[in-house]
C-alpha cells in the first residue's frame, strides 16, 4: 500500500458545532457507509482549591503528534473494517464548555465503530505529545495530565 | 555534534525557553540529561519522557548524530 503523508490534524482554537455537522453532512454522498460514531471531547470548568478553571491553552509537539495521529490511524484500519475517519483537535485557547477534540468513525456496520471509536480515544489520550495549560479565573494555572 | 533540545509545556515554563542548541560529544540520554538538569535545575522536581527525531527513547539509548531532543511533560490530549 501507498504511504501517505501525515495529515494535520490540529485547528486552532475550539471546533465548532458547524464544523462538526458539515463534517457529518459530508459523508451523505458515502452510501456504504451505515454507522457513524463521534467523540466529542469538552473542556470541563473543574473546581480545584475553590477555583474554578476557565479555559485550556493546548500546545503540542507538532509534528510528532502528527505522526502519531497517523500511526493511530494506519493500526485503526488495520484493525477495524472502517470506511472512513476523522481527528481534529484543538490548539491555543479553548474555553470551559467548548469542543477540544472531535473524533469520527464510520463503517458499514455499527458494532464495529463502537469499538474502534474507544481504540482511537484511549490512543490519543496515552500516545499523542499534546500539553494542556489549565487556566483558572484568577489567571493562574495549572498543568493537565491524562490519567 | 549539534542538538537542538526542545522544552514544551511546563517544561517550557520551568526552563523559560522552548528550544536551545547544544555542542556535546555522544552521550547516552542520561549523560545529556544530568547536563541539562545542571544548566536548567527546575527540571530535577519534572516528570518528562525523551524524544530522539520524534522517537521516545529511554534513558541508555546513546545519541551519536545530529539530532533532535525533545523533552515532553505528561500528555494532555482531548
Amino acid at each position: 500500500m501507498e504511504k501517505k503523508k501525515p495529515k494535520n490534524v490540529f485547528v486552532e482554537g475550539a471546533i465548532s458545532s458547524e464544523f462538526i455537522g458539515t463534517s457529518i453532512a459530508k459523508h451523505q454522498t458515502k452510501t456504504s457507509i451505515g454507522a457513524h460514531n463521534i467523540f466529542l471531547g469538552q473542556v470541563r470548568a473543574d473546581e480545584i482549591d475553590g477555583k474554578v478553571i476557565t479555559g485550556i491553552d493546548y500546545t503540542a509537539y507538532e509534528e510528532m503528534a502528527n505522526q502519531k495521529f497517523h500511526e493511530i490511524r494506519e493500526a485503526t484500519f488495520e484493525r477495524f473494517d472502517l470506511t472512513c475517519m476523522h481527528i481534529y483537535h484543538s490548539l491555543g485557547k479553548v474555553q470551559a464548555g467548548e469542543i477540544c477534540l472531535f473524533v469520527f468513525v464510520s463503517s458499514p456496520k455499527r458494532k464495529v465503530v463502537f469499538e474502534a471509536l474507544e481504540f482511537v480515544v484511549e490512543a490519543i489520550k496515552a500516545d499523542v505529545p499534546v500539553f494542556g495549560k489549565e487556566i483558572f479565573e484568577d489567571q493562574t494555572h495549572q498543568w493537565k495530565q491524562n490519567g | 555534534m549539534q542538538l537542538t533540545i526542545k522544552y514544551f509545556g511546563m517544561l517550557a515554563e520551568a526552563t523559560t525557553i522552548s528550544e536551545e542548541q547544544l555542542q556535546i560529544d555522544a552521550c547516552s540520554v542520561s549523560e545529556l540529561l544530568k547536563k541539562l538538569k545542571n544548566q536548567h535545575p527546575k527540571l530535577n522536581d519534572k516528570d518528562f519522557k525523551v524524544a530522539i527525531n520524534q522517537q521516545l527513547v529511554d534513558n541508555q539509548y546513546v545519541i551519536n548524530n545530529e539530532a533532535e531532543v525533545a523533552l515532553l511533560p505528561p500528555f494532555a490530549g482531548g
